[in-house]
């Protein structure tokens, strides 16, 4: 501390030396003013012991009681702005997963319900065809069955017609002529007509 | 002054030795300076203690004050000493000047009070302080190689011998600026307000020109809207260019 008092020292000479702060001396005439009070050297001892006091206390203070606790604060309010942010952002994220993933679920759900309509619908087709030619082959059989009756029946029926043809040409004959023809002669009678 | 009854405007920066007090042979009388130093660290002291005392992460009036002061030198620190944490270590450091200049400065701004920062020896004092940091921060953090900062770099090595007593002079004359512009500032502004002042008691004694009176009161009045303003700015001052000064110790040689 020896520094600023030697400067001041050298400043307070020229300064007493001015003729303003002589007529200031004269006029007032108390012992305390004697000097311009700023440069007046004994009072730099008390200012500078007690600016040390002070100041001291203060920069203790303020560097280990309130300036951290002011800092805490604002720094845990930035802490807090931080990571609300960064929890907005990881809940986006999730959200757009989660979207992303709904999509993809639904995408897939549709493929699915595609293909399971498509295999429904071959196998009922398959079904139907299956059934169609159960039910054809069995009309088939059906039909050929009739018409193997309706053949059978018409046999039946040309022979009643060539014995029905005996006995009418029989009967014919007897009452023209009073004859009466053996069935063989008939039978190779008509045979004879049907030939031509 | 006829009507001042002696009031000279330097008489303002008398100390007034309230109890004369010598521990150990050094000088520590307790003084109208020491009460409003006491006085100053105090209100800080305090203002921050009560502002922060239930502090929320939802500010109210006080703790929002507290927090813009605090934002507002930690802004200075930033951007005139170092982003980084070595830079906000000295936020402790500007505070407590801008604090205490910025305190004593208004509360001497109160009529009849006594000014802290008009007197050379506590300006000078918190300037050698912030050099003495500078130094021994300096030389602490790059050691010799602090003198770099002394010497310019790009420069051709003949114009060294010019350029690096220059230097030197420009760093040496940093606490006197430092000191006598917040001592000065102080000092010239209240002598000014003093005299104006005094004018209008001088002009109702003196008969007719007392019509005169108002124009030293106006003048008075916004002399005093100058010197809050100059009371803040000096402060300011102080804690920016004790910022630039830090950030030479810290950054070294530019």
């Amino acid at each position: 501390m020896a520094t600023p008092n030697k400067a001041a020292a050298n400043i307070v000479a020229p300064a007493n030396a001015q003729p303003h702060t002589g007529v200031a001396t004269v006029e007032h005439g108390h012992a305390a003013t004697s000097a311009f009070p700023p440069f007046d050297k004994s009072t730099f001892g008390p200012q500078l012991v007690w600016l040390a006091l002070t100041f001291g206390f203060l920069y203790f203070m303020l560097s280990r009681r309130l300036l951290p606790r002011v800092a805490s604060v604002v720094e845990s309010r930035a802490e807090g702005i931080r990571s609300d942010l960064a929890e907005a952002e990881h809940l986006k994220v999730e959200t757009d997963t989660a979207l992303k993933a709904y999509e993809q679920a639904l995408t897939t759900a549709k493929t699915n319900a595609a293909g399971i309509a498509k295999s429904q619908r071959d196998q009922i087709a398959a079904e139907t065809d299956r059934e169609r030619a159960a039910v054809d082959a069995q009309m088939a059989a059906k039909v050929a069955d009739a018409e193997k009756r309706i053949a059978q029946s018409k046999m039946t029926a040309l022979s009643a017609v060539s014995g029905v043809a005996t006995d009418t040409v029989g009967a014919i004959v007897a009452k023209l002529t009073g004859q009466t023809v053996s069935g063989a002669e008939i039978a190779s009678a008509i045979a004879a007509v049907k030939a031509k | 002054m006829a009507s001042g009854g002696g009031h000279s405007p330097i008489e303002q920066f008398a100390l007034t030795t309230f109890a004369s007090f010598k521990p150990f042979g050094i000088d520590a009388s307790i003084t109208n300076s020491t009460v409003f130093m006491v006085v100053s660290v105090g209100i800080i002291c305090a203002f921050l203690h009560f502002a922060m005392s239930n502090a929320s992460l939802v500010p109210g009036r006080l703790q929002s004050l507290a927090e813009m002061i605090y934002e507002f030198v930690a802004g200075t620190v930033r951007d005139n000493l170092d982003d980084s944490k070595e830079g906000m270590k000295f936020l402790p450091f500007v505070f407590a000047l801008f604090s205490f200049v910025l305190v004593a400065n208004f509360l001497g701004m109160i009529p009849g009070f006594f000014t802290v920062t008009s007197h050379i020896v506590i300006t000078a004092a918190l300037a050698l302080l912030v050099i003495a940091t500078v130094l021994l921060y300096g030389f602490a953090r790059h050691g010799v190689g602090f003198l770099k900062l002394f010497v310019p770099s790009g420069v051709p090595f003949w114009l060294l011998p010019i350029l690096v007593p220059i230097e030197i002079i420009s760093f040496v004359s940093r606490p006197v600026s430092l000191s006598v512009r917040l001592f000065a500032n102080m000092l010239a502004g209240h002598i000014a307000l003093k005299i104006f002042a005094g004018f209008v008691g001088t002009l109702l004694a003196a008969g007719v020109w007392k019509v005169l009176s108002p124009l030293p009161l106006a003048l008075t009045t916004a002399l005093t809207a100058l010197e809050l303003l100059v009371a803040f700015l000096q402060a300011y001052v102080f804690a920016v260019l004790t910022c630039v000064y830090l950030s030479d110790a810290v950054h070294g040689a530019h």
